[in-house]
């Protein structure tokens, strides 16, 4: 450290030297160069004073009192910059710190929250899930029923983030504990409402859509609490429908009821589920309609469900001014025989 | 983007007009601004979002809190003038229907 000093006062003491004689551009741009790698260096304003006293001293060995104490007295006047610059320092290596210990959360919080997509004969499957921040406050989770039933819970946090990833553990091993037989989906959203309710801060609450396919009858049974409307597209006609339901967010109120639905599934028909990041995506100022995304949806129709959804991503992703401000979630079920 | 939060205190009664967009980032000052009005047992808070145009839901979350609080303290909330964009939020929640909303006045359809 201090031979880098020495020299670093060797090399301002000769810039400064040339440029007395000269005047010349080159020098000033040199010792700006010089003063990014003091930067570099750690080298603290005082010290740069200090370079420049020693310099002056040298070059000017008959220099008036006057000015080498007022030298002095800047160099006192810059003790404190260099304290915060060395505060500046430390918050820097803090912040690092910090960053890879939510990395190492957020890989965290895949394996708790991971799940995989089944494989079941006859329906077509496709999710994409993508973050907005570091960690995913959207969450979605399949469960295979011995029954040949297959759950599907799409599940939002607010309060994005830490909090939210974490209270998004909660749910998982909530829903993972509860017995087989009691997984139709108003049960689900009723015990999972008390659980929030009980367990959460005020000010966040948790949107969850709970389907289950049950691909012998080809029905869909559905509840919603409060989550944003997925879409029914009929093949047949080929149209989209809002899947209306009713039903509270979860953690509100600890007696909230939440209905039941059904619906038949045709042959081709597609069930997408998403979460408000897909609905209000923004382009610029410009607020991403829902009749745009079902009909980039329609677009990519034809290819496998896993493709749909990626390429619906996609799509977005390459609007000009396309910002992610929430987690984006898509899932397309399709029935294919 | 900004949020203006204006109260004006009127006997048994605070109105808190709000201008701008409620996210993310504007949340906190408006959590700061309305949830100490709750608190005042027999308290009215009347919310004007006639000039909300955008409410994410971290809004929403800000809107719950209060209401939790209205309950716990014995005061009342009551929203007015909601833009549809932003009523929507709060009909796929089915919050509006635990929650005293009036959209009549301009910018709600029902």
């Amino acid at each position: 450290m201090d031979d880098i000093l020495k020299l670093d006062a060797e090399t301002y003491k000769e810039l400064m030297k040339r440029y007395m004689e000269t005047r010349d551009e080159q020098s000033l741009y040199e010792v700006e160069q010089a003063s990014k790698s003091f930067i570099q260096n750690n080298i603290l304003p005082d010290e740069i004073v200090n370079m420049h006293i020693q310099a002056l001293e040298e070059l000017y060995p008959s220099l008036s009192e006057d000015i080498q104490y007022s030298m002095n007295f800047l160099l006192e006047a810059m003790i404190a910059y260099g304290i915060a610059h060395q505060e500046y320092q430390t918050l820097r290596e803090k912040q690092s710190e910090l960053k890879s210990e939510i990395s190492v959360a957020a890989s965290m919080q895949e394996t708790l929250l991971g799940t995989t997509k089944p494989d079941i004969e006859g329906i077509d499957i496709g999710i994409i899930s993508v973050p907005a921040h570091q960690m995913n406050g959207d969450y979605h989770h399949f469960i295979k029923g011995r029954d040949g039933s297959l759950g599907i819970a799409m599940a939002d946090v607010i309060g994005k983030g830490i909090p939210a990833a974490l209270c998004m553990s909660m749910i998982k091993y909530s829903m993972d504990s509860y017995p087989e037989d009691v997984m139709s989906p108003k049960a689900i959203l009723n015990s999972l409402n008390r659980v929030v309710e009980r367990n959460v801060d005020p000010s966040m609450f948790i949107t969850m859509f709970y389907a289950q396919y049950l691909p012998s009858e080809h029905k869909l049974r559905y509840a919603s609490a409060g989550h944003e409307p997925g879409y029914y597209y009929n093949a047949a006609n080929d149209t989209f429908e809002e899947i209306e339901t009713k039903g509270l967010v979860l953690g509100v109120t600890p007696d909230t009821a939440y209905p039941e639905y059904e619906m038949d599934i045709n042959k081709d028909d597609m069930v997408i589920m998403l979460t408000d990041g897909v609905t209000e995506c923004r382009d610029g100022d410009r607020f991403i309609e829902s009749e745009e995304v079902l009909e980039v949806i329609r677009y990519y129709a034809h290819l496998p469900a896993q493709e749909m959804v990626n390429q619906v991503f996609k799509h977005f992703e390459r609007l000009q001014e396309f910002e992610l401000r929430d987690d984006f979630t898509l899932l397309i079920i399709r029935r294919e025989v | 983007m900004n949020l203006s939060v204006d109260v004006v205190e009127e006997t048994n009664k605070s109105i808190v007009n709000l201008a701008g967009e409620i996210d993310a980032y504007t949340a906190p000052e408006l959590k700061e601004a309305l949830l100490p009005l709750t608190k005042q047992s027999g308290h009215l808070v009347e919310v004007d979002l006639e000039q909300v145009n955008y409410m994410d839901s971290t809004g929403l979350g800000i809107f719950i809190s209060a209401l939790k609080s209205t309950k716990e303290n014995n005061s009342q909330m009551t929203l007015v003038n909601i833009q549809d964009r932003v009523l929507r939020l709060f009909k796929i929640t089915g919050l509006d229907e635990i929650m005293d909303i009036n959209s009549a006045i301009r910018g709600g359809s029902e």
